[in-house]
C-alpha cells in the first residue's frame, strides 16, 4: 500500500508538479524515462514518490526516449497502467514507437513538454514537437495553465484506459511558460482522484497465461489498410467519450472542459484560434479591445488536437468574419500546420471567413497582448474591407523587417 | 522452478509445443529449431518479445500466430526494452496482486537476429542489461541481414561476400572481422553469457535452462545457417552447423559472472577452417589462388581465439 501524501486544498504547483502529482494519484504501475528539458521534473518527481512509498510502481530509468517509449509498450502490453514524459527531441526519437503504441492501443498517458526542436538547439517553448505527433494516431489534449495539466492528465487516463477507447494519450503543456511557473493549483483528494480515473482493467494481459496474445504482428496489403481504418474509426469513435470524461470530471472537480473551448465568441466579428499559454494572452487582449475600442474579438482554442474537432471549431467560427490561426511552429514551406487544420474545417461553411495565418513564438519567443491586439485589429481591418489586406501569412514578433508570404490577389 | 528434464531428443522435440511449424521461415532455417529449444526446455510461463527480422516477419503475419505464449514485436531494435518494460510491470503487479495467478513462475526472453544485437539494437541491449532486469535474450546470429536480402552486419566474418560487402575483381568480401558479441556481454557483468550451437542440442537446451533459471539479465549468442545467404542447400543445415562448431568458427562456450569461463564442447577432431567454408557458396571466391591469404588469416584468428578461450578456462580468472 502506498504512504499517504500530504495534500492541501489549494497548493502551488508548476506545471511539471502538477503533471506529476497525477501520475501519482493515478498510482501508474509503470514509467519508463529517460529525463529531457522542460520535462524532466515530471520523471523526477515519480522517481521520487516510489523512493519514498508514495506509488507502489516501477520507475524504469532507461537510457533513451526511445527505449523509454518501448518500454511502456512493453509494459502497457503486461496489462497495467503506464505513463512518461518527454520533450522535443526526445519526443522526436520517440516518435517510431509512438505509431506502435498506437496501433497496438495501448492507453500510455504522455506529458509532452512542448519545445522547439533542433537546429538550432533551443530548450523554449513552442508546439514543433507536438505537431510532429499529429499523424501518430495519438489523442491529444492541450493544458494551458498548470491546473489544466493537472486536470487533463487524470482525464487522459480515463479516457485512454476506456475500453471503447483504447488509444494512448498525449498532454500537453507549454515549455517553461506552464512547466516551470508556479501557480495556484487547486487538486483532488486522492482517493476522489483514483476513484475518477479507477482501477486499471487490462484488455488483452500479457501477463494473463490462460488466453496468450500476440501484440505487434505483420500485416502486408490484404489487412493493413483495414487495421489502418478501424485505428482511425476508433480515434473519431473517441470523441463522445472524450466528452464524456470531461463530463463526470465536472461532477468531481467543479471544473468543466470542452474539446473545444471558447471565449467572447456569442457576437465575436473577428477571432483567433490558438494552443497553450497563447490562449490566456489572447483571451485577455480580446477583453481589453472591447473595452477600449469596441472591436467585437473572441477566442477559440484547441483543447483536443486529436481527434481534431472539425465540427466544433466550424460551428465556433461560422459567424465570424475574419480569423487568425496562430502557428507556433515554423512552417517548412507551406501554410502553417494548425492553420490548414482550421481552414479545412471552415471550407465547408456557407459564410467562409477570411483566414490569415500568424507565425509566432518559435522557440520560446515571448508573445504579448499588445501582439495579440495588433492581430486582432488586422483582422478587424480585414472584416471591413471584406477582404484580406495583408499577406495571408506572417512571422509576428520576428526582429528586423516583417516576413509575409502569400499575398492576396486583391491585396 | 519448472525445468523440463532432457533424456532424449524424440521426447525433448515433443515436450512442450509452444510454437507451431506452420510458420513461414525458409526450408532449413535454423531459427525455428532453436525456438523450439528453447520452449520446449522449460514449463515456466513466458513472455517473449522478437525484434523485426526473420524471425519476427515469419512467425506472426496477421491474422496467424505460431506463438502460443505471449509475444510482441515493437521494432527493429527494441526487444530488449518491451521485455525489460514487461518484466516490470510483471513486478509492479507481483506487488500489488493483480495478476490472475500471482505465483506461477513467468520467464521473460527476447530473440533477435545479429543485426539487430550486434548493430541496431545494441544500445536496447546494453541498457536493458546494464538495469539488471531479469531476462534472457538470444541472438540468431546467422551474420547477415538475411531479412532484407543478406547485407553484411556487424557479425558477419571477414571474406564473406554479402549484398553490401561484394567480392569481385577487386574485393575478397568483408574485410572487417566479426564483433566479439560475447565478450561484449560478458563485460556487461551478466551473470550467465554463452555462445550455443543448436547441433549441440543438449548443450542448447542446457544453457537456455541455466539462463532462464538464473535471475538478472542473460545473453545467449546462438549459431544460426543461413542457407539462403550462406548458399547451402537446406538438408544441411545441422551438417553446416557440425563443420561450424568443429571447425571453431563457433567454438560453444560459456562465462558465468562474467569471468568464469568454461568450454562446453571440445571437437575430437578439430577441422580446418578451409573445408567449413568450402561447403558454403558465400566464400566460393576465397578458393581462387588470390585470396588465398584470406583463409590463411581466418585460420590464424580461429586458432588463436581457441588457444585464448582455453587458457582462459584453465586460468578460471
Amino acid at each position: 500500500m502506498a504512504e499517504k501524501y500530504d495534500l492541501q486544498e489549494r497548493e502551488v504547483w508548476d506545471g511539471n508538479f502538477a503533471a506529476s502529482q497525477a501520475l501519482r494519484q493515478a498510482q501508474v504501475d509503470v514509467v519508463a524515462a529517460y529525463p529531457i528539458t522542460p520535462s524532466t521534473p515530471i520523471v523526477e518527481n515519480y522517481g521520487n514518490y516510489v523512493a519514498n512509498g508514495y506509488i507502489d510502481g516501477e520507475f524504469v530509468m532507461v537510457e533513451s526516449e526511445h527505449a523509454a517509449m518501448s518500454g511502456c509498450v512493453g509494459a502497457s502490453a503486461a496489462g497495467g497502467r503506464v505513463s512518461t514524459a518527454t520533450s522535443s527531441q526526445g519526443f522526436a526519437l520517440m516518435a517510431e514507437v509512438l505509431y506502435q503504441a498506437s496501433g497496438m492501443r495501448l492507453p500510455i498517458v504522455l506529458n509532452v513538454v512542448n519545445r522547439a526542436l533542433a537546429s538550432p538547439l533551443n530548450v523554449r517553448g513552442d508546439h514543433a514537437d507536438m505537431y510532429l505527433g499529429r499523424d501518430s494516431g495519438w489523442i491529444q489534449l492541450d493544458a494551458f495553465n498548470a491546473q489544466e495539466a493537472y486536470d487533463l492528465a487524470l482525464c487522459a487516463f480515463r479516457i485512454g484506459e476506456n475500453h471503447n477507447v483504447r488509444l494512448p494519450v498525449m498532454v500537453h503543456q507549454d515549455g517553461f511558460i506552464t512547466s516551470h511557473t508556479a501557480q495556484n493549483v487547486y487538486p483532488l483528494a486522492d482517493e476522489v482522484a483514483y476513484n475518477f480515473v479507477g482501477d486499471f482493467q487490462p484488455v488483452d494481459d500479457m501477463l494473463d497465461f490462460s488466453r496468450p496474445v500476440t501484440y505487434g504482428a505483420q500485416t502486408e496489403e490484404d489487412w493493413h489498410f483495414e487495421h489502418k481504418a478501424r485505428q482511425h474509426k476508433a480515434l473519431m469513435d473517441s470523441r463522445p467519450i472524450i466528452d464524456e470524461v470531461f463530463a463526470d470530471f465536472e461532477k468531481v472537480s467543479g471544473r468543466k472542459y470542452n474539446r473545444v473551448e471558447t471565449y467572447d465568441m456569442e457576437d465575436a466579428e473577428v477571432a483567433i484560434v490558438a494552443l497553450g499559454t497563447t490562449v490566456e494572452t489572447a483571451r485577455v487582449a480580446a477583453k481589453e479591445l472591447r473595452a477600449e475600442e469596441g472591436i467585437k474579438a473572441g477566442v477559440v482554442a484547441i483543447r483536443c488536437f486529436r481527434p481534431f474537432p472539425f465540427d466544433n471549431v466550424r460551428d465556433a467560427l461560422e459567424n465570424v468574419k475574419s480569423v487568425a490561426v496562430l502557428d507556433r511552429s515554423s512552417p517548412g514551406g507551406a501554410m502553417g500546420a494548425f492553420f490548414n487544420e482550421v481552414s479545412a474545417a471552415l471550407y465547408t461553411t456557407a459564410n467562409r471567413p477570411l483566414v490569415t495565418n500568424f507565425i509566432y513564438g518559435l522557440g520560446g519567443r515571448d508573445f504579448s497582448i499588445a501582439e495579440a491586439k495588433r492581430i486582432f485589429k488586422e483582422q478587424k481591418a480585414h472584416a471591413d474591407a471584406g477582404y484580406i489586406t495583408t499577406d495571408i501569412q506572417q512571422f509576428s514578433g520576428l526582429r528586423g523587417p516583417t516576413l509575409g508570404f502569400f499575398q492576396t490577389k486583391r491585396g | 522452478m519448472a525445468i523440463t528434464s532432457i533424456k532424449n531428443l524424440k521426447d525433448f522435440s515433443t515436450n512442450n509445443d509452444r510454437f507451431e511449424g506452420a510458420h513461414t521461415l525458409c526450408p532449413g532455417c535454423a531459427h525455428s529449431m532453436i525456438v523450439r529449444e528453447l520452449m520446449n526446455c522449460t514449463d515456466d510461463n513466458l513472455v517473449i518479445s522478437t525484434n523485426t527480422g526473420c524471425l519476427e516477419v515469419s512467425t506472426a503475419v496477421y491474422p496467424f500466430t505460431s506463438w502460443d505464449t505471449s509475444w510482441i514485436h515493437i521494432g527493429f531494435e527494441n526487444a530488449a526494452t518491451a521485455v525489460s518494460g514487461a518484466e516490470a510491470m510483471h513486478k509492479a503487479r507481483k506487488r500489488k496482486g493483480t495478476l490472475k495467478d500471482n505465483d506461477a513462475p513467468v520467464k521473460f526472453v527476447a530473440f533477435g537476429g545479429d543485426g539487430s544485437t550486434f548493430d541496431i539494437g545494441f544500445q536496447w541491449l546494453s541498457g536493458a542489461v546494464e538495469r539488471g532486469h531479469d531476462f534472457t535474450y538470444i541472438c540468431l546470429d546467422n551474420e547477415n541481414y538475411a531479412n532484407t536480402g543478406g547485407q553484411r552486419s556487424s557479425a558477419t566474418p571477414i571474406g564473406a561476400t554479402t549484398s553490401t560487402a561484394q567480392a569481385g575483381s577487386h574485393s575478397y568480401g568483408k574485410k572487417e572481422k566479426k564483433k566479439d558479441i560475447v565478450a561484449i556481454m560478458a563485460a556487461h557483468g551478466a551473470p550467465y553469457v554463452a555462445q550455443l550451437a543448436p547441433n549441440k542440442w543438449k548443450s542448447m537446451a542446457k544453457g537456455f535452462q541455466k539462463a532462464l533459471e538464473t535471475e538478472g539479465p542473460c545473453f545467449i549468442n546462438t549459431v544460426s545457417p543461413c542457407c539462403t545467404e550462406w548458399k547451402f542447400d537446406p538438408k544441411d543445415t545441422i551438417g553446416i552447423t557440425d563443420l561450424a562448431t568443429d571447425s571453431l568458427m563457433f567454438p560453444v562456450y560459456e562465462i558465468i559472472d562474467g569471468h568464469e569461463l568454461n568450454i562446453l564442447y571440445r571437437p575430437k577432431n578439430i577441422i580446418t577452417v578451409e573445408e567449413y567454408m568450402g561447403a558454403q557458396g558465400r566464400y566460393k571466391h576465397l578458393f581462387k589462388p588470390e585470396y588465398r591469404h584470406v583463409i590463411d588469416q581466418v585460420q590464424k584468428d580461429v586458432n588463436e581465439y581457441w588457444d585464448y578461450l582455453q587458457r582462459r578456462e584453465e586460468a578460471r580468472v
